[in-house]
């Protein structure tokens, strides 16, 4: 490491600042939590204050409910915020409706906590900016060479394909509830699919909140056995949780096509073994290609890598010269993407 | 090569037979010769490409990626083609292009292998991604995507509207890309010529005897014969070209050369293939276990052919001397076959004896006593029965001895599959190895996922929800105990000894016969009264 005193640690809570006495998206209940985005492994609730964009606390209300924390500030994007001996600033990271990158600054250092992000186009949040930094902290969800993700147009029109050819069965498609749910039903609306959209409960609150959010995601209603009498389900795409499509609640839907969004399905096996039928590549993290040439864009002087294939990351990093390490934060869990 | 790409990738997600069957379907419908009879070569393992070793392909692909990244990336995901198929650095640049089936596989076959391996490369470097795997499938000959021939010949036959007997009986005498086939499919052609050396013929099965109907029957109108539990086979010699099929047509001539070799009559003969082992005067029968080693072999070692020699007991005569006899009644056809058993090897052949039964008391006690292990039942065929393909109800019947049953306690349960996906459908079950109250363990003996209503498969998926002790993916362990866990009464055809299972035997045709909700565990079977079952 090059820095024999960076400004940010990992401790078991997650990573902490010293000068600025915060924790970034802490796995357990700190005084002060500065917040990534809203996804459940990165925000959680119970800690006294909270920063993070005014989205990011508004999904936080949602899921977690009013109380979820003691007092919260929101962070405009490029505001500069000073936390007692740090300057920190909140950046778009590209990764769902919300998400931020953390600039942090202090005795003269600056990082970058950039949470998730990806860098391709994404109608339902703000594109990742570049920021200058000497320590860059970099995700690795999927930090191989094997995972390029293809163009999310390119994959949702199976979906479409999928119906054409079974105009008798429906298409279910299992996507995280926050960010990929609302991306993918984008994208189905923007390839054309204007009919309603079948939701599970899980999944309305946030497709709402997307909608007041000025992202339009056309007919939408709730997948309940009353809305589908007489096989209404047929043609239709109905989304739900990953954890719901393959269980108890995929059987009310007459022979469905189990579909499956995630980065993961680049890999044949992992969509064999989980029972999906049809599986759809959309990411809302980077593959391989955009998290190498995010590195080579910004060419800090070190790069950290945390949560997911850390030890390929940093192999390309060494192989080129740059400064890299794993980081081991404890907690986060990239199955669900 | 996408449109194939894309079937491969559909067919090997798809669960349900019938979508795999509209797959294909579709894809015959839409894509033109050449290409759709290769990929039929391709998924009925009838196309010979693999002329690039895919170590050639490994080495190429690290000189374009540093060899930790992708070892690394092998070790995420498990399979080497795939992993190539991936990782592959394309050196050209511009909007990706796949090749056509048809020029790829008629490339590879016209090359050597280090023509084939260039031509590799170039192609990996112009497809997309998702097209890679399936080339890299096909040139290194890797491509096994578990479809059996019967499932292809049926898409076939809804394709052309024909039965699939039909499909059958020219199947051996075409070669790929199969265009008379499909020009006879399509309606554009006359049905092509099904004359090949040594071709398969449909198998005449039997229904099952429905036992209300026995006292209907004059048993004067049939012969009576074991039903031996081995494969049934179709035994051909056609002017020197000799060849042993399943009774799908499969070709296992390969694995069974003894048989194959001992094989010098000129005739068709359907039989049961057994492991025998010939005494001097007859052959005595190994066991099905011993016929398993035999089985899925491309190459047997000379000590295979010692230890478990194979052989065939003959049931019938459909080709006589190039003469077709299947329109003869069965007591002609079994002169016939008995004239012709007398110039085959005694070692390797023999005939499955007719048995007298004058009364059905005759025939139950039969059944109810067969002189050997390996026998799973009766048969009975009318004696008047021409050899008919498929399964005509009426002149042949099978009486499969009553089921063994036993007392297991439910160990595991897994999800299952299109219809019952999300259900836990697919039992594993166990009995104790000595008394429960003492110590004894549960050792799992078998699996089952049938004999059971849609009504108690509910309430079993709830018990297991309910019970479930771990998870591992999709499968759950329930909770056992001397005083906890499900009873599942369960029936089968027969017991082998196993060195794969724990519990040293496995189950042939296992299926739950009865939930026992009412019984406590502790009261299930001892693996000790399993083993007097073993065959």
């Amino acid at each position: 490491m090059k820095y024999k005193r960076p400004i940010l640690v990992p401790k078991p809570e997650g990573l902490y600042c010293e000068a600025g006495d915060f924790f970034i998206d802490p796995t357990r209940p700190v005084d002060r939590a500065l917040i990534t985005h809203g996804h459940a492994d990165h925000a959680r609730p119970g800690h006294a204050q909270v920063l993070a964009t005014r989205q990011t606390l508004d999904i936080m209300a949602i899921r977690y409910g009013e109380n979820f924390c003691g007092a919260e500030q929101a962070a405009n994007f490029g505001e500069i915020i000073r936390i007692k001996g740090a300057t920190i600033s909140f950046h778009p990271a590209g990764h769902v409706l919300g998400s931020a990158q953390i600039r942090v600054e202090a005795e003269g250092q600056i990082i970058v906590a950039s949470g998730d992000y990806k860098r391709r186009p994404d109608p339902t949040c703000v594109a990742f900016e570049p920021v200058d930094c000497d320590i860059f902290i970099t995700e690795a969800t999927f930090g191989l060479p094997v995972f390029r993700h293809p163009d999310t147009i390119i994959e949702i029109t199976k979906v479409s394909e999928a119906l054409n050819a079974n105009p008798e069965r429906c298409v279910i498609i299992g996507a995280y509830a926050l960010g990929k749910a609302q991306r993918v039903i984008r994208a189905l609306r923007d390839t054309g699919h204007d009919k309603t959209i079948y939701l599970h409960g899980a999944m309305l609150p946030l497709c709402n909140y997307y909608e007041s959010q000025g992202i339009k995601l056309g007919p939408l209603a709730p997948a309940t056995v009353a809305s589908g009498k007489t096989g209404g389900f047929s043609g239709s795409v109905i989304i739900g949780p990953p954890s719901a499509i393959a269980d108890r609640w995929g059987r009310r839907f007459p022979d469905p096509i189990i579909a499956f969004a995630s980065g993961w399905m680049r890999v044949r096996q992992r969509a064999k073994q989980r029972g999906v039928e049809l599986p759809l590549i959309i990411s809302d993290h980077s593959d391989w290609d955009e998290l190498t040439a995010t590195i080579s864009e910004l060419a800090p002087k070190e790069v950290w890598v945390t949560h997911g294939r850390e030890e390929a990351l940093v192999r390309w990093c060494h192989l080129r010269q740059i400064s890299a390490m794993p980081l081991n934060l404890v907690g986060y869990d990239d199955e669900a993407e | 090569m996408h449109a194939f790409a894309t079937l491969l990738e559909r067919l090997v997600l798809t669960p349900s037979r019938n979508a795999k069957l509209a797959l294909l379907f579709a894809y015959f419908k839409a894509t033109p010769d050449p290409d759709r009879g290769y990929a039929l070569a391709a998924i009925t393992s009838n196309l010979d490409t693999g002329t690039v070793k895919a170590a050639a392909l490994r080495t190429l692909a690290t000189e374009r990626i540093d060899a930790e990244l992708f070892l690394l990336s092998y070790d995420y995901v498990g399979d080497l083609a795939e992993t190539i198929a991936l990782i592959w650095q394309s050196q050209i640049a511009g909007e990706a292009v796949s090749p056509s089936l048809g020029d790829v596989v008629v490339a590879l076959k016209n090359s050597s292998k280090s023509e084939a391996l260039k031509m590799v490369t170039h192609w990996l470097d112009i497809m997309p991604i998702e097209d890679r795997y399936a080339l890299v499938k096909l040139a290194t000959g890797g491509l096994r995507i578990g479809l059996s021939a019967r499932l292809a010949k049926q898409a076939l036959a809804d394709f052309g509207g024909k039965p699939v007997e039909e499909i059958e009986e020219v199947w051996h005498a075409q070669t790929p890309p199969y265009r008379p086939l499909f020009a006879w499919l399509e309606g554009f052609a006359d049905r092509p010529s099904g004359h090949v050396a040594a071709p398969f013929r449909p198998v005449m099965l039997a229904t099952p005897l429905d036992e209300a109907d026995l006292s209907r029957l004059n048993l004067a109108d049939f012969a009576v014969e074991w039903k031996w539990d081995g494969i049934r086979v179709q035994c051909v010699c056609d002017q020197g070209v000799k060849r042993l099929f399943t009774r799908t047509g499969d070709d296992i001539s390969d694995a069974f050369p003894d048989v194959v070799e001992a094989l010098n009559i000129d005739a068709s003969l359907d039989g049961e293939l057994l492991i025998g082992h010939y005494d001097g005067t007859k052959i005595n029968l190994g066991s099905f276990g011993d016929l398993q080693q035999r089985l899925n072999r491309k190459q047997v070692s000379p000590s295979m052919l010692r230890e478990y020699p194979a052989t065939v007991r003959l049931y019938d005569v459909l080709i006589d001397t190039g003469e077709d006899v299947r329109s003869m009644p069965l007591f002609e056809r079994r002169a016939r076959l008995e004239t012709l058993a007398l110039k085959l090897d005694r070692s390797r052949f023999d005939l499955s004896p007719q048995l007298s039964a004058i009364s059905i008391d005759d025939l139950a006690d039969l059944r109810a006593n067969p002189p050997e292990g390996i026998i799973e039942g009766l048969m009975l065929k009318r004696l008047d029965s021409p050899y008919l393909a498929g399964r005509p109800k009426g002149p042949w019947f099978k009486w499969k001895r009553e089921a063994m049953l036993v007392d297991a306690v439910l160990m595991y349960a897994q999800r299952g599959h299109g219809k019952r996906s999300s259900f836990y459908s697919d039992y594993t079950f166990g009995v104790w190895t000595g008394d429960p109250n003492n110590g004894g363990m549960l050792v799992p003996v078998g699996k089952a996922y049938s004999g059971f209503t849609d009504e108690e498969l509910k309430l079993i998926d709830k018990y297991v929800r309910d019970n479930t002790a771990e998870r591992f993916g999709p499968v759950r362990s329930v909770h056992t105990g001397k005083d906890t866990g499900l009873v599942f009464e369960v029936a089968f055809e027969g017991l082998n000894k196993s060195k794969r299972h724990k519990s040293g035997v496995a189950m042939r045709f296992p299926r739950i016969s009865r939930v026992r909700w009412d019984k406590p565990a502790r009261e299930a079977d001892l693996l000790a009264n399993l083993n007097k079952f073993l065959s």
